[in-house]
């Protein structure tokens, strides 16, 4: 089966800054994917480049389609949720808002309050903060909102990064935890952006590991995650 | 006493008009951090629409409504050639815009409507005044005009989808494009819709203040008044800010400054918000650090 | 006394002496009333080019100072000479308490206050308890001043001759400002103010006292102009005098002392040739001419003719690089912004 997405020679930077050195990636269809690398290596530049949110020169493909030049909207409308950097959490409204526009490119009312129960199946807690401003969430929360406000598009393609950023191991355990279901039961492609590579490595089948701006080694998760020189001289770990 | 209660009920029909305005404002200053200097003389060229078309035989309410829609088309014409390159601009180069553009209308206007001063039409009757002399029947019409256009934005914005995309739009650019908003159209909607709000304050208060290339000049400033009382980022302080100014523009009008000082008056509010409670009563917290 | 100095003493004598002898009275008029405008708009360079603040209300201190003049002049019969450092200190001082408030707050909120202070002033001139002083309404004729010492001059000529030393005066003394310690702190707040303040800058103060001597300059033209027009009325201050000394500013472009010259001249000159077409022309020139700069070259006449001149020496043309925003709706704009994309991939690839 062909990979969902495939992004071939990737060049991306911001004005003058070069950031993404032609990187190829390729994410699979129905898995996750883990993009791991230390800061500034270019890991939330990927996911901005596939989205459009930044400048770049190569191919994106996803579903057969280029997308790579198409603006944010567009990729949007295609099926790519992601949840960005620091979450994009629209602060001043209220959780229920976040949702609701999580699934603004849909038509289909019964299915969206369909989902909407599933994304409280998955978390009880937006249940409960329901018309509370989403500013005043707790981190964890923010994350939870970000993730349902992204699986609410009905997306083919997942973009999170760093779901872990910021919060106790123990909401992180539980995050993770629902990361597995929604892997199981959502029939969604993942790309995921992790500092916490063991993490990562753990729930992804396929990874890659991006140093200031290049691949510099990719394969099956496992093997990475086994892999004593790589762990010890890229993931710290 | 009496007088009182005259004077604060027709602050309140002056200061729905404020408010509309204020609201204009307020609603372009969320989405862009601009404050549109040009709101006013936009206004007055939809008023002078609205006269042509009713001077051409248009009833009074048809004109009215061929107005709104127009001066919406206008603003999102407006924004979609002028506004957008000027997105990420510096201050002064959006202020010198807003400036251009105002100075562009006044002149058009001007031009093709002459200098003189027009009386404008009124579709409420007239003849004695309501309530027993406490408002006549132009102050009451243009109160419940200008309250019906403000409960339609309210709850356009609170009940819409549009509305709740264009509130993300303006609150958080970057993720309203993450969940697919299409963020350049929501902002040239808001310019639509503020300039279709400015134009129904512009026939509201023409009866009162008649027709002139520089009527809105005024009316601006008690807008800005109401948008900063209100809190310049808070749409809903604005409006109730824009009532306030009305109010008291008109008890400080009749009982401490006299009616040549009203605008002064506004100045008054403008600075001593700014020095008292610069983010308004509602707004959220503007200082800067300097 | 360095060559510059020379030349610069020699272009002023050049200036005052040919035009004094060539020209009409009522040319030599306009030349003293660009004089005053460019005056009037370097107090704005001041304030915004080299202190990055926005007023849309100087012509409230031209107001003030026109009207301060005329009040001295006509009610108490004082020389015309004399006004002027009251207006100075006058409007310096209102321009402190205006700043004051405004200036904590960032840069549209001094538009905004400053704005309504212009619309408001017209009133507050015409107001009934001030017309003992301001004539109300009908505002205050004064006297055209007559050349000192007896000098067979015509007063036109020998205003032009006091506007144009005024102005050398005070182009010389803003210029050493900007130049000297306090510009570079002005500039460094402008730029960059968080970087200012940990130098030990006090940003507020230095700000309001900017504010003062915009309004100071300002304030001069104003009497200047009451002088050489005669007189003074409400309703020759409005806002659009604001506005025209904004587009004056703009043209001439905001950081350049020179430039002020040109915007002056501009004020001056472009609305007598396009009141020719229509009594609103003027207007929408100015208008699409302030756009104009604005998309096109911001840094006015004055810049552009600098950048010019910078380009020739360089002899290259420079490619201006600009930064994008992330998510802003240029990002998409040009795709493949990225040069170099041939490079080969340096770093190893492990593939697994
Ligand atoms: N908006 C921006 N403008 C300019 N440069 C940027 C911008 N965002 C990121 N960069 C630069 O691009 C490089 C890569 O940043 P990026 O955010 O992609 O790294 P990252 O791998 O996600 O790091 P981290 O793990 O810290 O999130 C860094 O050197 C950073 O300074
Ligand atoms: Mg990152």
């Amino acid at each position: 089966m062909p990979a969902l997405l495939e992004a071939t020679s990737l060049h991306a930077g911001y004005g003058e800054t070069r950031v993404l050195h032609g990187i190829d990636f390729a994410v699979e269809q129905g898995g996750v994917t883990a993009l791991l690398g230390a800061n500034g290596a270019g890991k939330t530049t990927t996911l901005r480049a596939i989205c459009g949110m930044v400048r770049t020169s190569g191919q994106i493909v996803l579903g057969g389609e280029r997308i790579d030049g198409k603006p944010t909207e567009d990729i949007v409308q295609r099926g790519v949720a992601h949840v960005p950097d620091g979450r994009g959490t629209f602060v001043e409204l209220t959780v229920e808002e976040n949702l609701r526009l999580g699934a603004y490119i849909r038509k289909d009312r019964a299915g969206v309050s369909r989902d909407f129960e599933r994304m409280f199946g998955y978390f009880p807690r937006l249940r409960e903060r329901y018309r509370q401003q989403a500013g005043t969430l707790s981190g964890g929360e923010q994350q939870m909102l970000a993730i349902a406000r992204a699986l609410l598009l009905g997306p083919k393609l997942l973009l999170l990064d760093e779901p872990s950023f910021g919060l106790a191991p123990l909401i992180v355990q539980e995050i993770f935890d629902i990361m597995h279901r929604i892997r199981e039961d959502e029939g969604v492609s993942i790309l995921l952006v992790e500092q916490n590579a063991s993490l990562a490595l753990e729930i992804a089948e396929h990874a890659y590991l991006l140093e200031t701006g290049r691949i510099v080694v990719s394969g099956p998760a496992a093997e990475i995650g086994r892999d004593e020189s790589i762990r010890r001289s890229y993931l710290g770990y | 006493m009496e007088g009182v209660l005259h004077q604060v009920l027709s602050g309140i029909a002056s200061g729905g008009i404020y408010a509309s305005v204020a609201l204009a404002l307020v609603m372009i200053y969320q989405a862009t951090h601009h404050v549109n200097f040009a709101q006013g003389e936009m206004a007055t060229l939809s008023t002078y629409i609205a006269l042509t078309l009713i001077n051409a035989g248009l009833p009074y309410w048809i004109a009215f409504l061929v107005t709104v829609v127009v001066s919406f088309i206008l603003g999102i014409l407006i924004e979609r050639i002028l506004m957008r390159p000027m997105m990420d601009a510096p201050v002064l180069a959006s202020v010198g815009v807003f400036i251009g553009l105002l100075l562009i209308i006044n002149s058009s206007t001007g031009w093709m409507f002459d200098y003189m001063i027009k009386t404008f039409p009124t579709p409420f009757p007239g003849g004695p005044l309501l309530f027993s002399g406490y408002l006549s029947g132009h102050e009451l019409g243009a109160f419940v005009v200008t309250l019906v256009v403000l409960t339609a934005v309210y709850l356009f914005f609170r009940h819409t989808k549009l509305g709740l995309a264009m509130r993300a739009a303006a609150f958080n650019p970057v993720s309203s494009r993450l969940v697919g908003v299409r963020v350049g159209w929501m902002l040239a909607l808001g310019w639509g819709l503020a300039a279709a709000i400015g134009a129904v304050g512009g026939m509201m208060v023409a009866p009162i203040v008649y027709l002139d290339p520089n009527m809105m000049a005024g009316i601006l400033l008690y807008a800005f008044a109401g948008a900063l009382l209100g809190g310049i980022d808070n749409p809903l302080g604005a409006v109730l800010g824009g009532f306030a100014v009305g109010i008291i523009e008109n008890l400080a009008g009749a009982y401490l400054v006299g009616t040549e000082l009203k605008l002064t008056v506004a100045l008054i509010i403008i600075v001593a918000v700014l020095v008292v409670k610069p983010s308004g009563l509602f707004g959220r917290t503007v200082l800067s650090r300097v | 006394m360095g060559k510059a100095t020379l030349w610069g003493v020699a272009a002023w004598l050049a200036a005052t002496i040919v035009p004094t002898l060539l020209l009409s009275d009522y040319h030599l008029f306009q030349l003293t009333m660009v004089i005053v405008y460019a005056i009037a708009i370097l107090g704005l360079a001041i304030l915004t080019g080299f202190n990055g603040q926005i007023s849309l209300g100087h012509g409230a201190f031209y107001a003030i100072g026109a009207y301060t003049t005329a009040i001295l002049m006509y009610q108490y019969n004082v020389p015309y000479w004399a006004t002027l450092p009251v207006s100075a200190i006058v409007c310096a001082i209102i321009g402190f308490l205006i700043g004051l408030p405004a200036l904590r707050l960032g840069g549209l909120y001094l538009a905004l206050t400053t704005f309504a202070l212009a619309v408001a002033v017209p009133q507050l001139l015409k107001h009934n308890a001030l017309e003992p002083w301001t004539g109300g309404v009908q505002g205050l004729v004064i006297d055209k001043p007559d050349p000192p010492f007896g000098l067979a001059m015509s007063p036109d000529q020998w205003l032009y001759i006091f506007a144009l030393a005024a102005g050398a005066v005070l182009f010389l003394l803003a210029w050493n400002i900007v130049r000297g310690r306090i510009g570079r702190a002005m500039m460094a707040i402008r730029d960059h103010s968080l970087a200012a303040e940990a130098m030990g800058i006090n940003i507020a103060l230095l700000k309001t006292r900017t504010f003062a001597l915009s309004a100071l300059y300002t304030g001069i033209a104003g009497s200047l102009g009451a002088i050489v027009v005669q007189f003074v009325a409400p309703d020759s201050f409005g806002i659009f005098v604001s506005i025209y000394f904004f587009v004056g500013l703009v043209v001439g472009g905001v950081a350049s002392i020179g430039g002020a010259i040109i915007g002056g001249a501009f004020i001056e000159f472009v609305p007598n040739i396009a009141e020719k077409v229509s009594k609103a022309a003027p207007g929408a020139v100015y208008g699409v001419i302030l756009i104009a700069v604005m998309f096109l070259m911001p840094g006015g006449v004055a810049g552009f003719i600098g950048s010019m001149f910078a380009r020739f020496r360089r002899g290259t043309k420079s490619a201006e690089l600009r930064p994008i925003a992330v998510g802003g709706s240029g990002a998409n704009d040009v795709p493949a912004g990225v040069p170099g994309g041939a490079e080969p991939d340096a770093g190893g690839h492990r593939s697994m």
